[in-house]
Parts: structure tokens; sequence; C-alpha cells
């Protein structure tokens, strides 16, 4: 990391733009939000992003100053669950926080304009800002066939290319948009892809989950509002600083799993008193997200807390690695099935093997012929 | 690839050619095996060949003393290796479950921090084997490059699933699916190999001990 010397520093493309020239900080008094509110809302991601807490006031002071960014938010194949993520957030919302400061230009779901108007305030918004907004994507793109999504007209590839083009960093939230997601689960019927899969010359931040957690949403957007870059990514795209450790890693049920304490159904013993939900199909060691860590609903628990497996929801292809409650260690396909066939099958060319020796034997016995003195006496 | 998409790969398509592999060549193998049938025997029977197989199956496992004291070596640590593998193999949970998603049967597991360390001990074990292999001069001679191959197919699966229990090196999915794959590698030379000996050993000494169990010696 990078020393921060003054707010200034930080992020001088962030402070020039801004629809209405105003600041996070302001927006935020204009809103009502406390000063510890907002501390609050600092040293969470700090810690999240995994500075040390003498970063806290910096990171206040950088966003305080920065200029509202404008956001359009691009919604392709998606089902609405990461806006509502977002939006539903427990109230006093210490990520909505972050939402409310930033100028959101276009989102068609929370926009009050509609049709026309809509799609005049994103021109709009992307002419003015050319270069310095921030794209958000969630739904994943067709390209089977343009027409199984269009806005206004236009197909999602083609808006998505254009809202691309003058965006100074573009965030795909959401599985579906950062790696095909439902859509994209097999058979994918309308060819759906991820926005890294169209957008291959600018990096794209991954911000997967179904959904993802709203604090890892506002954390990406706090994170370019206080460094002006874009956090370190994984492998996959992922802020390290949110992606960086599996479920399974920071599992408060991991010394279960380690003793081999497991649950075998949902409401036996081992349910009850907490066991490893592995048998259960907990995906938990092949998944990489914050939940173990933030919780959900302002802290409250997680999926794996409140005892059901962890679906591997942040990863790749989640949908399609074997059924939810199936053990991560067992085949995906039906293997009872498949070895039946290989014994007959076995069964069937052994014999025919066995057939085959047999016969070569017997002839082989046959044509044996025996060797006289004659044939060993010298000269023949 | 991704690595999910090589654990999928691992868990889904590789898992089926494996298993196709290995049962059916294994099944082969034993018809083949069976089927080479024996000489009629015309002499009147002296003792049961029944009994003296299943003798023998008990009897060639336990070293008699004269051969322990001049292989103590080669049949601890053979020892340890088998028994080790056989812990591992068969009594971690994870493990289990496959074996139960594959014949519907199941049985307890062992606590999984025993079972690392029987690992642990197991990996070991094959390590002195094979240093034991390269030093003595006797069992050099006799060891081919398959014997080596052999040796590293069996060692692979248990230093992978070492490695994806303890999380080191690779990401979660990448770690299991690696560790499967080397299984599957396993499960293909299987049929192949004198690791075929694995479902030949018993069969084996069984012919042996009725051979001499119907002509009433024992073995
Ligand atoms: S519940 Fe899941 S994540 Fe937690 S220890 Fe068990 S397998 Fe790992
Ligand atoms: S526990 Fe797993 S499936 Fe559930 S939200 Fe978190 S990453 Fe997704």
């Amino acid at each position: 990391m990078e020393p921060v010397k003054s707010p200034m520093d930080l992020n001088p493309a962030v402070k020039s733009t801004g629809a209405q020239g105003e600041t996070v900080g302001e927006a935020l008094r204009r809103q009502g939000i406390s000063r510890r509110g907002f501390l609050k809302f600092c040293a969470t991601t700090a810690s999240l992003m995994a500075l040390p807490p003498t970063m806290i006031p910096r990171i206040a002071e950088a966003l305080e100053n920065a200029r509202r960014p404008s956001v359009i938010w691009l919604s392709f194949q998606e089902c609405t669950g990461c806006t509502e993520s977002l939006t539903r957030s427990h109230a006093p919302t210490i990520e909505g926080l972050i939402f409310d400061a930033i100028s959101l230009d276009y989102h068609h779901t929370l926009q009050a304009a509609a049709g026309d108007a809509a799609e005049a305030a994103r021109e709009e918004a992307m002419k003015e800002n050319y270069g310095n907004y921030v794209l958000v994507v969630d739904g994943s793109i067709p390209l089977g066939n343009p027409g199984y999504s269009t806005i206004a007209g236009v197909s999602n590839e083609d808006m998505l290319k254009e809202a691309a083009a003058g965006a100074a960093a573009i965030i795909a939230v959401g599985s579906c948009s950062a790696f095909g997601g439902l859509p994209n689960a097999d058979p994918n019927p309308t060819g759906a892809v991820s926005v890294q899969e169209i957008i291959t010359d600018k990096p794209v931040v991954n911000v997967p989950g179904c959904p993802p957690i709203p604090v890892v949403i506002t954390g990406v957007l706090a994170h370019f509002l206080t460094f002006g870059g874009l956090p370190e990514l994984d492998q996959l795209g992922r802020p390290v600083a949110f992606y960086g450790q599996s479920i399974h890693d920071r599992c408060y049920r991991r010394p279960f799993y380690d003793k081999g304490l497991f649950a075998e159904t949902f409401d036996d013993e081992g349910a009850r008193k907490g066991w490893c939900l592995y048998k259960l199909g907990c995906k938990g060691p092949t998944t990489y997200n914050a939940c173990a860590v933030t919780k959900w609903n302002d802290g409250t628990s997680f999926p794996i807390e409140a005892g059901h497996p962890c679906l591997g929801c942040s990863e790749p292809k989640f949908w399609d690695a074997g059924g939810f409650y199936e053990a991560l260690s067992t085949p995906t396909t039906d293997i009872a099935r498949t070895a039946v066939y290989a014994v007959a099958a076995g069964a069937a060319a052994g014999v025919a093997a066995g057939a085959l020796n047999k016969a070569n034997k017997k002839r082989a016995l046959s044509e044996h012929q025996t060797t006289t003195l004659d044939d060993l006496s010298p000269g023949t | 690839m991704t690595a999910t998409e090589w654990l999928l790969w691992a868990r889904g398509p590789a898992f089926e050619i494996a298993t196709v592999i290995l049962v059916m060549g294994i099944i082969v193998r034993l018809i083949e095996i069976l089927m080479l049938g024996r000489k009629e025997n015309l002499a009147a029977p002296k003792g049961s060949a029944t009994t003296g197989g299943l003798r023998t199956i008990v009897s060639r496992s336990v070293p008699d003393s004269g051969t322990f004291q001049r292989s103590t070596f080669t049949i601890v640590a053979g020892y340890i290796f088998h028994i080790g593998l056989f812990v591992v193999i068969f009594l971690l949970a994870p493990h289990i479950l496959v074996f139960s998603k594959l014949t519907g049967l199941s049985w307890p597991a062992l606590p999984t921090t025993i079972v690392d360390a029987f690992a642990v001990i197991t990996i070991l074990a094959l390590i002195a084997v094979l240093i034991n292999r390269l030093n003595n001069k006797v069992k050099r001679y006799l060891s081919g490059p398959m014997d080596y191959i052999v040796w590293a197919l069996t060692t692979l699966p248990l230093i992978t699933g070492y490695m994806a229990f303890h999380r080191i090196g690779f990401s979660g999915p990448m770690l299991i699916a690696l560790h499967i794959m080397s299984v599957e590698l396993l499960m293909i030379a299987i049929p192949f190999t004198k690791l075929s000996h694995a479902f030949t050993l018993f069969l084996a000494r069984f012919y042996n001990g009725a051979v001499t169990g119907i002509k009433g010696v024992q073995s």
C-alpha cells in the first residue's frame, strides 16, 4: 500500500468528477448522516480493506472531500437481487451512506424517469462525465440472440460497449455480470456471458455473489473514491481485500470440520450442536467471499451460522457445480450407474478375452509339434 | 481453464472416465484369471482346498520369523504404508461420502486430525521404502521404470490430499481438483500395473493355499 499524503493526493480524478460538483461529505451532511455514522463506515471500510486503524481519519478526509462521482448502473439479464441487496440493507445503513453519496445518474429500477427521459439522462451523464464516471453492471449479457434482452431497443452488448468506452472504472456487481451466473448455467439458452468476456481492453472489478454482500459493493466504491484507482484483484478479478479468504478458512464451524464432527441432516443432533455442514454440501472450502467476516443483515449472521451450507455463490459456475446439497468430495455425475455399466461391460469383455485366451491355448496345443532326436541332430 | 473448471472436470467427466477404466479393467483381469481354469486333479484329495486357501490368505499375511529377521525394514515399512493407505482412503469422512455415493454403503469416519497423522506417517513410510529401494543394490537391480512410476502414482494423492487439507500452495478449488485428479491417475493405472495386486492378492493367496491344501500340505 503506497503512503497517503493528503486527501488531495488520494484521488484527483474523482475530485473533478461529479454531476452536482458537491463533495461526498456535503452530500452526506445534507442527508442528515451524523459524523459518528460516517466514521463508523470509514472504520468498517478500513478493516474490510485490511488497512490499519490509523488510516481511518485519512479515509474519512479523502472521502469527505471527494467529489460525488457520477455512477451509471446498467442492468442486463438479472433478477434485481443485487440492487435489492444494496437498498434493503438495514437502517441506518452504513453501506447506504456511500450509495447516497454517489450521483446515481442512471439505474432503471431506482430512477424516477422512464422511457426516453431515462435514456436521455444516461446519455447526458455519459457525455458530461466522459472518462470519469463509474460504470456498474449487474446481470449477464446474451450473445445468443440480442433480442433476449434489450433496453430501449438497444442490445445489452451494444449498450455495455458504449458505456464502457467512457468509464473510469467498471464494476461488475453480482455473479451474473462477473461470471455469467444463473443465465449462463447449463444449457445457457441465451448464450449469456460476463462483462469481462466482452470488455477486454479495460480492467473489470468483479464483485460476485448471489447477491454480493452490500458492504462489499460499497467498499469497492469507497476504495475507488478514496484511492482513485482500482483495488488489488485476484485471478478472477475480485478485490483481494474482500475475496482473499475462503469461507472455510474463516468459518467458525471449522473446529468441527477438523475434528470430523458433521451434521448428517438438517435436524439431527449434529445440526443442533452447530457441527460442520460439509456432508450437507457446504462449498465453503472452495468459495472465496467475505460472508464469514462481514456477515449479512447488518452483521447479524451468515448462511452457515443460520445452519445452511454455503452454496459457493461467489465462484464461477456455481450453479453447475453439482447439487447444492451434495458433498464437495463426491462426483457430480451419477457414478453408481456408470459403475454398474462398467461392471457389465467389463464382464462381457472379460469373458470374451478369456474365451480368446482359451482358444489360443487350444490352438497352440493342437499345433504343438513334438521335437524328435532328428530335429536336434546336427546337419538337419 | 479456471480452478473451478478444473474442479468440475475432475468431479465430473474425469471421474467417470477413471471409474470406467478402473472397474472394467479390474473385472476383465479377474475374469481372465478365473477363466484360465485349472487342470483336472486326478489324485484323491488329501485335504480341503477351501480350508487350505483360506488359511493361506491369513498365514501369508503374517511374516514368519526368519523372513522378518532378514527383511525387517521392508516388512515394517510395507505394513505401515499399507495400513496407512487403508485408513486414509477408507476412514476419512469426505472419502466415505464418495464410496457411499458409489455403493450406497456408509461407515463411521475417524477424526480428521487422526487421518491427517496417518497420511503423514504413510508419506514418510513411502519415502523410506523409496530410499531403501535406491540404496539396496539387489532391489535397485530388480526395479524397472514402472516400479518408480507406480510409487509416484501412489504417493501423489497423499501429498495432494495433505496439501488440500492444509490448504497449501493453491486456491481451494485448485487444491481439491489436483487431489481428485491425482487419484484419478492412480485409478486408471491400477488395472495395467502391479497395483492391481490390490484386487488379485487374496485370490492368488487363496489359489496357492488351495493347491497345497488339496494335497494335505500346509502352506
Ligand atoms: S461449515 Fe462449511 S465452511 Fe464451515 S467448516 Fe464446515 S465445510 Fe468449512
Ligand atoms: S455463504 Fe456462500 S453461498 Fe452463502 S452468500 Fe456467502 S458465499 Fe454465497
